[in-house]
């Protein structure tokens, strides 16, 4: 949890924030709000990072229960109102089936389930976006 | 460059494991100076004689030995952790320092970045 963490203000500060955890994580739930504060304390996201489980944020294909938050579209809002780099690990994605279309065609897979705001990248994203960032935080475990 | 500390706490039959690893050969092989500490369950995943086979699982033992190849400096294993479950540095199947919690402490505040997978 990153509730714990006080930043001195020294001027804006760039964040770059990762998830791990699912959808059905509340960490998922945590990372969006700590990303709203980011944003609504003045400071800037350069990076979203989404790893192991945090992949099927991206997925467009869940269906939530109407009386239930839909925490996909959230995020999904969030990123696009915002215009924010939303990376997700292209290995951890394959893995568990989040692909967009041109890994379907380059898997030969029926069908794709993820498109923009979300981008399909390397780990590589999240090492460049760690040693850019003022600020790295990690949501999930 | 940032410096970075990768913290891994999952057994190695979890993916989780995998993916940690992941993360410190990609750091090192974009030149981030790197350390990583098994920790907890995590410390598992240096033992050797493991048959990852026969849960019908990949074996990590090469993703481990390529951390030096691959430039991970640091390659550090909690002495809590290992004497939680009773086991030794020496049944380590590659070259790890073993450091107690006050060591910990230390690398934490070196490091310029911490990531806990």
């Amino acid at each position: 949890m990153a509730g714990l963490l006080c930043f001195h203000w020294v001027g804006f500060m760039k964040f770059a924030i990762a998830l791990l955890a699912g959808p059905q994580d509340p960490a998922a739930r945590s990372a969006l709000e700590f990303a709203r504060a980011v944003l609504s304390s003045g400071h800037q996201i350069s990076h979203l990072f989404f790893y192991r489980e945090a992949v099927h944020l991206a997925s467009l294909l869940g269906v939530q229960p109407q009386d239930e938050q839909d925490i996909t579209a959230e995020w999904r809002q969030f990123i696009t109102e915002h215009r924010l780099d939303a990376v997700v690990c292209i290995a951890a994605a394959l893995r568990r089936g989040v692909l967009d279309k041109a890994e379907a065609q380059r898997w030969e897979r029926p069908a794709a389930n993820t498109a923009a705001p979300w981008e399909l990248s390397g780990l590589g994203q999240w090492v460049d976006a760690l040693q850019s960032a003022d600020r790295a935080v990690t949501f999930g475990t | 460059m940032k410096s970075l500390l990768i913290i891994s706490r999952h057994a190695p039959t979890r993916h989780a494991a995998r993916e940690a690893l992941d993360v410190a050969l990609a750091a090192a092989a974009f030149d981030v100076p790197c350390g990583i500490l098994f920790m907890d369950d995590g410390v598992f995943q240096l033992m050797r004689g493991q048959d990852a086979a026969q849960i019908g699982q990949k074996s990590l033992a090469a993703n481990l030995q390529a951390l030096p190849l691959f430039g991970v400096e640091d390659v550090l294993v909690c002495q809590h952790s290992l004497g939680e479950r009773g086991l030794q540095a020496s049944q380590c199947l590659l070259e790890a320092r073993v450091v107690n919690n006050a060591e910990i402490a230390t690398l934490i505040e070196h490091y310029d970045q911490i990531l806990t997978l």
